[in-house]
């Protein structure tokens, strides 16, 4: 039984990577937007460009994984092709976590990239366990979000515009760009209420090591967004095939 | 001994749509090895049913089971053994014939080393070989219903849902799978079919369920079905002319005999004693100055057994102008 639903899972997450992903739409809102941005904060004073290094990685996992994740199940939803899914032995809640995976694993494969090439075009020396440790559920807490956004609306438009709003606020809010510290205190606090402020924060300390349990700290409250986004989604998709 | 098991059994199973009983307290067994058709016109709850007894939605009473796994707790098991071919085509346009099949192979935990061999195999026999290459959302609708048919195939199931098999389909493709499902039948395969083709039932089922708003009203063998109206008389008149209008007049002259418009100028009448149509007939005919351009008794179908079991027809007379004998469900 579970072994039906893992290999489910992980051939679901492969031929989304096929059939969405590796495409130049979700490469280009993936990889070529952070860079394009972050090259914008970069021309404007070019000597703090490693400071922009840990906003570009959370840019590039924020925008890599919901790219396509918040159509590509109101998509299938609409062709017929999810209920398809539904036939083989596998649960809606397998479908669901098939479709974040997917993501994730595109997600992975940017950032990697842009990782590495940061990394050795700055010279770089990240904590590599740090790093994983906040991007991993960095990608999947985004996934997830993604997801969600696909299943609250009915049409494939409407996820990508309504995911628009939180993605470009949290981009100015989270300490992309600017520190969460010289914000005002009322963003401060809307903020912290916010998941890439965390994956700032854990990508910033993987960079510049501020010592105590940042990771630690940020990696739970990473989870904690993760259970916030994945079981509503579950909820909704369930609900979209009662 | 092992006990033998039923492919499906469903027993008083119902479904509600909010206030409407889409499927209302229905039972029926389908038996190994057959070709069990599920007829009925549209909304009278086929799909809402087949949607139970594939885990696509729950039952809200009754029971079932698929395979011998009861309905909806062993489902996920049942589904290992169970192909299911829906109404639409809905494989991905974007990946080939051969990507589409492997990943329903890798879905279904097709083992690695048999994977290969039977996608070979189905695309030779559903004679797409030659463009395993080529994406889904290029092909022909009849290559995708067969592209669609042969991923219900890959994992070698031993029940077969095929919903709406050849809706769609030109003549030279639709007999190509009806000589494809006969041979998926001798090769064992217990099949659960819906059609709106009453020949292609006729034709490739041995036993015929007929549902009628949320029941099932009717099962038996084609034959069986059509001996249901052998004992009647049935008369094919084709008029000169538009009869729609003066369907109440004619309706009204039948006595006891029922009547169908066919289309505009064609009327079928069923039962009343023969001589006495042929004279009520020709003088509506006299009456309202339209000539009779063939009129002859024709051997009963299974679409004559299917609209008088359902009390469905195109139109009518008798009943719709309250002069007939008043079959109720007709409209």
């Amino acid at each position: 039984m579970w072994q039906d639903q893992l290999r489910g899972i992980y051939h679901i997450a492969l031929k989304d990577m096929k059939t969405y992903y590796l495409k130049p739409p979700a490469i280009s809102w993936g990889m070529i937007f952070p860079l394009a941005w972050t090259l914008a904060f970069y021309l404007r004073s070019p000597g703090d460009f490693a400071e922009l290094v840990s906003g570009l990685l959370a840019m590039t996992i924020l925008f890599s994984t919901t790219a396509a994740e918040a159509v590509v199940i109101n998509f299938e939803l609409r062709l017929g092709t999810l209920e398809r899914l539904l036939l083989a032995p596998v649960s809606i809640t397998s479908v669901l976590l098939g479709k974040v995976l997917g993501g994730f694993l595109f997600g992975l494969l940017m950032t990697t990239i842009v990782a590495a090439a940061s990394i050795f075009y700055l010279g770089l020396h990240p904590d590599i366990l740090g790093l994983a440790l906040i991007a991993v559920p960095s990608l999947m807490v985004f996934s997830s979000m993604g997801a969600l956004f696909s299943v609250s609306v009915k049409e494939v438009f409407e996820a990508q515009t309504l995911l628009n709003l939180p993605r470009f606020f949290m981009v100015f809010l989270c300490g992309v760009v600017y520190p969460v510290s010289a914000l005002p205190e009322a963003l401060q606090l809307m903020a912290r209420l916010l998941p890439l402020t965390y994956t700032v924060q854990g990508l910033q300390a993987s960079f510049f090591p501020v010592g105590g349990p940042v990771f630690l700290q940020d990696f739970v409250i990473l989870l904690i967004f993760l259970i916030l986004f994945l079981l509503p989604a579950v909820r909704l998709l369930h609900r979209r095939f009662r | 001994m092992s006990q033998k098991i039923c492919p499906i059994v469903a027993d008083k199973l119902i479904k509600r749509y909010g206030d409407l009983l889409a499927v209302d307290h229905i039972s029926f067994q389908v038996n190994e090895g057959e070709i069990f058709g599920f007829l009925g016109p549209n909304g009278s709850g086929k799909t809402s049913t087949i949607r139970m007894l594939v885990g696509l939605s729950q039952p809200e009473g009754g029971r079932a089971s698929v395979l011998g796994y009861h309905l909806p707790a062993e489902i996920s098991l049942a589904k290992r053994y169970v192909g299911v071919v829906p109404d639409v085509s809905n494989l991905y346009d974007e990946l080939s014939a051969l990507d589409n099949l492997l990943f329903m192979a890798r879905l279904y935990g097709v083992p690695r080393d048999e994977q290969k061999s039977r996608i070979d195999q189905l695309l030779k026999s559903f004679g797409l070989y030659e463009r395993k290459d080529d994406r889904f959302g290029t092909f022909s609708r009849g290559m995708k219903r067969a592209l669609t048919i042969a991923a219900a195939l890959i994992h070698e199931p031993r029940l077969l849902f095929l919903d709406e098999p050849t809706t769609g389909l030109d003549a030279a493709a639709a007999r190509s799978l009806r000589s494809l499902i006969s041979e998926l039948r001798e090769k064992g395969l217990t099949i659960f079919l819906t059609t709106h083709y009453l020949e292609e039932a006729d034709l490739l089922c041995d036993r015929i369920a007929i549902m009628v708003r949320g029941k099932i009203v009717r099962i038996d063998t084609p034959a069986g079905l059509k001996r249901l109206v052998q004992t009647e008389s049935i008369i094919e008149f084709s008029f000169r002319g538009d009869v729609s209008a003066l369907a109440g007049d004619l309706g009204s002259r039948l006595g006891g005999a029922e009547a169908a418009l066919l289309d505009e100028s064609r009327v079928r009448i069923y039962g009343g004693d023969p001589p006495q149509i042929f004279d009520s007939v020709f003088q509506f005919s006299r009456d309202n100055s339209i000539g009779i351009e063939a009129a002859g008794t024709i051997r009963p179908s299974l679409e004559d057994a299917f609209l008088k079991i359902t009390g469905l027809s195109p139109v009518v007379m008798g009943t719709e102008m309250g002069a007939g004998k008043g079959k109720g469900g007709r409209q």
